[in-house]
């Protein structure tokens, strides 16, 4: 293969990939067999970072990205004019090998743009995957895009051979989708998702009677959505990722800032701001979800629309809960440990293992690693020092902003003035 | 009887240091320090006594740890000793000291400021060696060896065997220890430790011709041009960027090591 044009195509067709943020490569165990190549334990690793602080972990392309579609937000839309191209499968195969041989890589994540139908494309993008699996015995983490109108049987085909399969909902709202994507009909992103759903039962329930049933899309399925485009609220986004959490089950969902890469009247203009800080707001809520055991409920409501940037989901749950503090670090049960603001997953871990021996008190706390600036206002522990003053839910958030330095305060400093006046 | 305080030495291993232990608890020696041999500072007051490795020792005070523990103790044990902080034996010796002199298992009571220390070194040597997993760079020589240096701030070379020898099952690869001057050799059987006569200024970002292949420049420069394209620059965000990737790292990684030229 001619390097200067496979280092031009890697060029277009990179930067082209760049907007789907998934880059997870855990939770597929995948043991190397016969002194075959690579092997996946299950933890992720990511080999290197980009400047702008993401995980690159999997060699992340798209196969081409010709497209029939033209989706406003999407920069390899239809009517976009920018420079085209296309692998072939062997190069994408070969570039994978020599890759992940390097240690530059934990696999592959191939996603296309749709040419010629839906079918055809996602039939090449299974070829790349069987080709690396069977012919190359690669065992390393392939993940693929599910194309949105692609065939249940090329599905089931494709979940043989990949540890992972996501489709990207990118609308949180059906209103949304109808205006920047009307070629895309809602239908045709949830039917690949079922499929890729009851096949994994399927596998799933098959293994448990016959040992030997292959994997079925081991690390599960993944999906993404654009926030900030179509001025939909925290609580949109949230409910519907708690729906997709729910029904399809997925492993993530993923939350992308609107990056303005078109000049557009429906969308935010060229060069407006990432939002990155709500974006960061969005997966600490959805953290809260799979690990803290909250409901998405208590966290956005009719009454609470959108998230605090100021300060984050567990702090402001607590706040409108004070009522439930404070919680006595010796002796309350995990999962009310658990949700003290302050205090994340590895310290709730050491203090329930801790306190077995010895009743804990602040120099414990501290030592452990909790957030004291944080926790203080809704503990209590080995000790007669404690919060003692009837705090209201301001005051306390205005004590810990004063003594705090976040990173993120010059993203809201002006909006400061907006929130107090509020009040 | 109060014995005479003594400093012991020891050849630099982890048997050798759990030879120490063994000594320590079957002699009951009033023990000042315990140093690798080539570290040891003459001291005028303190005799001196070296220890042989012995692996039958070595082994009796790892039955001990699992026995009074667990199988992690050993682990945790073995991960702190590896990090080769001055004075880790003695802060290992207080700890082992805790493990075996209590009736229930205690390396989970993170209220003991030694149990806390030595869990925070642990992790501390586990987050270097899940480092090197990832920022490895092998690069291909003209006799068919992938091959890769390396100067991690412990000594995580034995902790890294198992995930490379059972990933790279079906090339040769050399993993080579700078700063230790020690290295791990795959060759599609088994993996040996091996020393290499590398030249003091050797080079990792040129590309020399006579060691190399040829494809390889080509293969890094695809690398460069991915790294580069998948960034995006309406993101930009280099403090997370150190945090993610330390600068002392960036010498060996092929992605960066050209950024600074």
């Amino acid at each position: 293969m001619s390097f200067e044009r496979i280092k031009e195509k890697l060029d277009i067709l990179a930067d082209a990939a760049k907007y789907d943020i998934s880059c997870s490569s855990s939770g597929s165990k995948r043991s190397n067999k016969n002194k075959g190549l690579g092997n996946s334990d299950g933890v992720g690793i990511c080999h290197s970072y980009t400047e702008d602080g993401r995980c690159v972990s999997l060699l992340k392309i798209l196969l081409t990205n010709h497209c029939i579609f033209d989706c406003a937000y999407c920069v390899t839309r239809k009517s976009n004019d920018i420079k085209r191209a296309a692998f072939k499968v062997e190069e994408v195969v070969s570039l994978t090998m020599n890759f992940y041989r390097r240690n530059y890589i934990e696999g592959l994540f191939l996603s296309s743009g749709i040419f010629n139908s839906p079918d055809h494309t996602m039939e090449r993008l299974v070829q790349v995957a069987k080709k690396l699996r069977l012919e190359e015995n690669f065992n390393g983490y392939i993940h693929l895009k599910s194309i949105p109108g692609a065939s249940d049987e090329l599905m089931r085909e494709a979940g043989l051979y990949a540890d992972r399969l996501s489709v990207n909902i990118e609308i949180p709202t059906i209103s949304g989708l109808k205006l920047l994507a009307p070629d895309k009909k809602h239908e045709d992103f949830i039917k690949p998702m079922e499929a890729v759903k009851n096949s994994i039962q399927i596998y799933q329930n098959e293994k448990k009677l016959i040992r030997s049933t292959p994997k079925y899309a081991p690390a599960g399925q993944s999906t993404q959505m654009i926030v900030g485009a179509t001025g939909e609220s925290d609580r949109d986004v949230m409910y519907s990722a708690a729906y997709y959490y729910k029904k399809f089950q997925m492993k993530r969902v993923y939350y992308s800032g609107y990056i303005p890469v078109a000049q557009d009247s429906r969308l935010p203009a060229l060069g407006s701001p990432v939002p990155l800080l709500r974006e960061n707001r969005l997966y600490q809520t959805d953290w809260l979800l799979r690990f803290y055991g909250f409901d998405i409920r208590e966290l956005l409501n009719e009454e609470n629309q959108n998230l605090d940037l100021e300060i984050d989901p567990k702090l402001s749950w607590a706040l409108r809960n004070l009522d439930l503090f404070p919680i006595d670090i010796n002796r309350a049960d995990k999962n009310l440990i658990t949700r003290i603001p302050g205090i994340g997953l590895k310290s709730v871990y050491k203090i329930i293992e801790a306190r077995r021996y010895s009743k804990l008190n602040w120099d414990h706390l501290k030592k452990i690693g909790i957030a004291i600036n944080r926790a203080k206002y809704f503990i209590t522990c080995d000790s007669r020092d404690f919060e003692k003053r009837d705090l209201t839910a301001v005051k306390i958030k205005g004590l810990i902003l004063q003594n705090s330095a976040s990173k993120f305060r010059k993203d809201y400093s002006n909006q400061l003035s907006l929130f107090e006046a509020k009040w | 009887m109060v014995t005479k305080p003594v400093h012991l030495s020891y050849d630099g291993s982890f048997e050798g240091f759990l030879t120490c232990i063994f000594q320590i608890f079957d002699e009951k020696i009033n023990v000042l320090g315990i140093s690798y041999s080539e570290q040891l500072q003459p001291d005028m007051f303190s005799t001196i006594e070296s220890v042989l490795t012995d692996n039958s020792k070595a082994k009796r005070v790892t039955s001990g740890l699992i026995k009074k523990g667990s199988s992690a103790v050993v682990r945790k044990v073995h991960y702190a000793f590896l990090s080769e902080q001055l004075g880790i034996e003695m802060k290992l010796l207080s700890y082992i000291k805790l493990i075996f002199f209590s009736k229930i298992p205690v390396d989970k009571n993170f209220s003991n400021p030694v149990i806390l220390e030595i869990q925070q070194i642990v992790k501390m040597v586990h987050r270097e060696k899940h480092r090197m997993e990832a920022f490895i760079r092998f690069k291909l020589t003209k006799d068919n060896i992938f091959f890769a240096v390396m100067e991690p701030d412990f000594n995580v070379l034995p902790l890294i065997l198992n995930h490379f020898q059972s990933r790279y099952a079906d090339q040769n690869w050399i993993i080579y220890d700078l700063k230790r001057k020690i290295g791990l050799y795959y060759n599609q059987q088994q993996t040996n430790y091996i020393s290499l006569e590398i030249t003091k200024n050797y080079d990792a970002t040129t590309h020399n011709s006579d060691v190399f292949k040829t494809e390889e420049i080509e293969f890094e420069q695809l690398w460069q041009q991915y790294f580069k394209s998948t960034n995006i620059k309406s993101r930009v965000n280099m403090r997370l960027h150190v945090q993610h990737v330390p600068k002392r790292y960036w010498k060996y990684l092929t992605e960066k090591s050209s950024w600074q030229n």
